[in-house]
């Protein structure tokens, strides 16, 4: 019905009788008959109306209203107003890749301004203008390590997120490299496993900042211990986290990646998220995906353009250093507006309120009988809850009470079947938490 | 475009200078040409061994990148660290002070599937 | 313009946190604190509103311009998936509820999106199943040939190459390389298509699959594809279908009728989700009944009763290759659009994205050199080899379009075309837009004649022109805070 073309039927035939044919169908000639489609049967078009009428149905078969306490990686953190009044400007959302620079100073200069403060936030030196999402981004951090190290061998903690680390086996399986996991020991990294394992032989060490189970720490033991074997050290982290955390820069991290999804994205189930990397200068023309730099005009006047891009696909082609060709730009813009509004002091305040109500809910949580909060190592906005009986059960029961409870650590995690993370974003109050504890217990005692 | 007697070339573009068995090697004023303002040169390490007709290094411009392959086997002993941060040497002085690496050669008798000049202008017609 | 980091004056801010209602519990231990202060903008809202509202300002965009992008499909992006994408049960939807026991039940309305979109493109393309995950048009290529390593590797036969044409998309070779297969290329025929006395010269029993991009780069449908289909299956190879150009095959071509076994599709391009400036994207992968075992985990599969639900027990697939269930917020544009279209509309949208293919490749045939004198597909490729001679290179035309408000052409590209200007207008284009497009590339040949420095030198009206690129890639500047140096020294006090 709204296919959009603007052509009437007598423009169509005024440019058929321009090109000397009778019907668009001569215009196909080169698809033999033989090859016309065996069967498309599609339903017939719809209206604009019906079509948001059928997605709204749809979407109310989605469970929207469960109060989340669930995070593993990806966090339900408020977005202001301004940022998705600005990236939904035509301008941002319906260009393309800034090849030419005249007419895309925009996204360019918001590119440039994105890495910036992906530096400054993380403590590195070089960012590129995005990659997919945090765990495609791992990924291509290891690759990366692999490439300037010319070895093979991948160490990964336990702690990084179970769901990264399927993914990474998933692409060290089929692209031969060497894959070692350490386990895990009260929630932090085996440093004697790691260390075990470190050698000449490796490319680099993953770790993940704070973990899968919430623990926060400082890897720059780890680091020392791995540049002396001329191994790299990558470290996945939670951009909001940094508001307070010692950066990945201040422990001599090499590379490091991010989920940028808490920065002002949408969980939109699963994405589009924001893959982050950054790395030293030095490393940058080893890292993947599109880098915007600066530069002057012919007259003089700063202005900035896609640099360093002998490396990638379109010019290197079977070389390149990923077969990567778009980032993710307009999410790279969305949270660089979102970071621009809360500014240097605004993630800080934002942290420290993940902090505190988190703080917050353990206290409460501890209070109910039978149910231990670990506290083996300081937490961020998540923390890890043994239960006295199967977690999975117990955030079956709370779905019932109107709570997303927590992510039950047994599906990843065999013999944890008890265990269940929680995540407490600013944006849950005194009363939905107090509720929230309320319901816990009367699911546990139950 | 400028071809020196005094050195050898290959198909590749790379030329050889060697004195008492020890060969400069750069590319040629045709290749920096064909390859327009030179913007990074990935150097070998002194101390590697490369073997003739191997990538041993590396040279980006803003659209294209291109490996160099080495003329001759042997070790290398020492690189031309002004390209790190001045890569167009490579288009001002394509001959001379934009040379990539020296290198201690392993087998003389390699300079026979080399050009010499004459040899390497015929060549270059011939491409066009 | 200012960095939004220049604008900064400490003190101000852009949004305000809520007061705790908790108070203040907790503190980071010392040794885990962040010491160098953080460098993000001290701004309020009004300068982060005028600052992104004016660089938005400095761009081209189809909302703005007309932008005929070979190889692009820069068509509209209709406001409607927009809004659709931002609903809060789809948009707040968290990814791990599915995961939770019982979990399927909280997300039915979101796999039903992605079953009910599999579904769609399965009868649009022939193939026998899909996946959604891929994040992208690249991702895509890499899974799929993943899955085609994989089904070799089942049959235990160790094969070395994947064979690509030489018009084919930078993506092509690098996505075979990064998945350890050397690449064979086969070059173009008079005609702008894969030489067949060629293919058949390079294909041995060690080649794992042929990747090829139908209609071509060149803009061309290669008629004789089913007889590449039959040599490659002939050595057991994988016929691999590049989906970007897929928008000028709907309702007349399936990929799956004439033999490609896996394919990828890039839904910006076909099924018209916002560019974005670059991404996100989407690249869902369509494979045929030999692959099916090998797709990603997890698959959303339809039960009896009518529910949806993931499955992950698959015990030959090639594992995770994204962390959930694909782009979701693109998947679901599209599947609006799809909808929208129906079977009707999407036709519609080839046959007029290659109406006005052929009708600007007639107008513009005799100034500007075709590559190839034939009917194109969705694109029509031109050299700007007589305007060279005079002076005035393809670049030198691109630039000179931006002044007239045209986002130029792709240029340089295909590599195959000397002085290549690819033109892809598009079906949301109309015939008057185009008309002034013509207009525009005729009067720059007569200048390339008359006055061929009127078109250099351009462009005029932009805010800048003509930047070094030779600088941005020798001084290296990626940073703000490095080249200021002062964020390295700074700390709390």
């Amino acid at each position: 019905m709204a296919s959009f073309i603007a052509n009437t039927p007598a423009d169509v035939e005024e440019m058929l009788k321009t090109i000397g044919v009778s019907s668009v169908d001569e215009l196909f000639a080169d698809i033999k008959r033989s090859h016309a489609p065996k069967s498309f049967n599609i339903p017939p078009g719809k209206s604009e109306f019906e079509v948001t009428e059928h997605l709204a149905r749809l979407a109310a078969k989605n469970a929207a209203g469960l109060v989340p306490f669930i995070g593993g990686g990806y966090y339900d953190h408020f977005i202001p107003a301004a940022v998705t009044a600005l990236i939904s400007r035509g301008e941002f959302s319906t260009a393309y890749t800034p090849y030419q620079p005249e007419c895309s100073q925009g996204t360019l200069q918001a590119l440039y301004e994105y890495q910036s403060a992906i530096c400054t936030l993380t403590g590195m030196e070089a960012a590129n203008a995005s990659l997919y999402d945090g765990g495609t981004a791992l990924y291509e951090a290891a690759m990366m390590a692999a490439r300037l190290t010319g070895r093979h061998k991948i160490i990964m903690d336990g702690g990084v997120s179970p769901i990264y680390r399927k993914i990474l086996k998933t692409y060290t399986g089929n692209l031969h490299y060497e894959f070692q996991e350490t386990p895990v020991v009260h929630g932090q990294s085996d440093r004697a496993q790691i260390l075990k394992l470190l050698d000449d032989k490796t490319a680099a060490v993953i770790l993940q900042n704070p973990n899968f189970f919430g623990a926060i720490d400082d890897h720059a033991d780890i680091v020392t211990k791995a540049h002396e074997q001329g191994a790299l050290l990558i470290e996945s982290v939670y951009p909001v986290s940094l508001g307070l955390l010692k950066t990945p820069g201040e422990m001599d991290v090499d590379i490091v990646t991010g989920e940028g999804q808490s920065l002002g994205l949408p969980l939109n189930f699963g994405g589009p998220y924001l893959g982050i990397i950054a790395t030293r200068k030095k490393f940058i023309r080893a890292m993947p995906g599109r880098i915007v730099g600066q530069t002057v005009d012919k007259n003089g006047k700063r202005c900035f353009v896609n640099t360093l891009q002998a490396r990638e696909q379109h010019i290197r082609r079977e070389k390149a250093t990923s077969n990567i060709c778009t980032n993710v730009s307009l999410c790279a813009v969305q949270s660089l507006i979102y970071m621009s509004l809360l500014g240097k002091e605004g993630l800080k305040e934002l942290a420290q309120l993940n902090l505190d109500k988190a703080e917050f809910t353990r206290q409460q949580i501890e209070k109910i009988p039978g149910v231990q909060v670990k506290r083996s190592s300081p937490t961020f906005n998540e923390f890890t809850v043994l239960l006295p009986k199967d977690a999975s059960q117990v955030v079956e029961a709370m779905i019932a009470k109107g709570f997303a409870a927590g992510f039950p650590l047994g599906r990843y995690y065999p013999g944890m079947e008890k265990y269940m993370i929680v995540a407490v974003t600013e944006k849950r109050t005194k009363e939905e938490i107090l509720r929230y504890v309320q319901c816990l217990k009367e699911v546990v005692c139950s | 475009m400028e071809v020196v007697d005094y050195n050898l070339y290959t198909k590749e573009h790379e030329w050889v200078n060697i004195e008492d068995g020890i060969a400069t090697v750069g590319i040629s004023d045709y290749a920096q040409e064909a390859l327009g303002d030179i913007t990074f040169v990935e150097l070998p390490k002194a101390g590697d061994e490369v073997e003739q007709f191997e990538e041993f290094a590396s040279v980006e411009s803003v659209k294209a990148a291109n490996d160099i392959f080495s003329p001759i086997s042997g070790k290398v002993i020492e690189v031309n660290k002004n390209l790190d941060s001045d890569p167009g040497l490579i288009n001002r002085s394509a001959y001379e002070k934009g040379w990539i690496a020296k290198i201690k050669i392993s087998d003389p008798e390699e300079t026979s599937n080399l050009m010499t000049a004459e040899e390497y202008l015929k060549f270059l017609e011939s491409i066009g | 313009m200012q960095l939004i980091f220049e604008k900064s004056v400490a003190g101000k801010r852009g949004y305000r946190n809520p007061v705790s209602d908790v108070g203040h519990l907790a503190k980071v231990p010392g040794k885990y604190q962040r010491q160098q202060e953080c460098g993000l903008p001290e701004v309020s809202e009004l300068d982060v509103v005028r600052h992104f509202t004016l660089l938005s300002q400095q761009n081209f965009s189809v909302d703005t311009q007309f932008y005929p992008l070979g190889s692009c499909t820069m068509k509209y992006n209709p406001k409607m998936n927009e809004r659709i994408a931002q609903m809060p049960a789809f948009a707040g939807l968290h990814p791990l509820l599915p995961q939770l026991k019982q979990g399927e039940k909280l997300t039915q309305g979101a796999l039903e999106v992605l079953y009910e979109m599999e579904q769609l493109l399965c009868e649009i393309t022939g193939m026998d199943n899909f996946t959604m995950q891929p994040l992208a048009g690249a991702h895509g290529e890499l899974t799929g040939v993943m899955m085609m390593a994989a089904y070799h590797k089942a049959k235990g036969s160790k094969k070395k190459y994947i064979i690509i044409p030489d018009s084919a998309h930078g993506t092509n070779p690098a996505t075979a390389a990064i998945a350890g297969y050397e690449i064979i290329s086969v070059a173009s025929d008079k005609n702008g298509v894969m030489s067949l006395e060629e293919l058949k010269r390079k294909l041995t029993g060690e080649v794992a699959g042929l990747m090829i991009t139908c209609p071509d780069t060149h803009g061309i449908f290669h008629s004789r594809i089913d007889e590449i289909a039959r040599m490659v299956h002939a050595v057991d190879g994988i016929m691999y279908y590049d989906g970007a150009n897929l928008n000028a095959a709907l309702g007349r071509f399936r990929p799956g009728d004439v033999g490609f076994d896996v394919m990828h599709i890039n839904l910006h391009k076909t099924f018209s989700t916002p560019h974005g400036g670059g991404g996100p994207g989407a690249g869902p992968v369509g494979v045929t009944k030999k692959l099916v075992p090998y797709l990603p985990v997890s698959r959303v599969i339809k039960r009896p009763d009518g529910t949806f639900a993931l499955n992950y027990d698959y015990p030959e697939s090639i594992g995770y290759i994204a962390s959930f269930y694909g782009n979701f917020g693109i998947i679901l544009r599209a599947y609006a659009y799809a909808l929208l279209l129906g079977k009707d509309g999407l036709k519609e949208t080839t046959d007029h994205a290659v109406l006005n293919a052929n009708y600007l490749r007639e107008r513009l045939k005799d100034r500007f050199e075709l590559a190839f004198d034939r009917f194109c597909m969705h694109e029509a490729v031109f050299s700007a080899s007589r305007q060279a001679v005079r002076g005035v290179h393809a670049l030198d035309i691109a630039k000179f379009l931006i002044d007239e408000g045209i986002h130029p052409p792709t240029v340089y590209f295909p590599l195959t075309v000397k002085e290549s200007i690819m033109i892809e207008p598009t079906e949301s284009e109309s015939k008057q837009t185009m008309d002034h497009f013509i207009d525009v590339m005729l009067k720059i040949d007569d200048l390339s004649q008359t006055q061929p420095e009127a078109v250099t030198n351009r462009p005029r009206s932009t805010p800048i022109s003509r930047p070094d690129e030779v600088k941005a890639a020798r001084d290296v500047n990626t940073n703000y805070f490095l080249n200021r140096r002062s964020y390295l020294v700074s700390r709390i006090s």
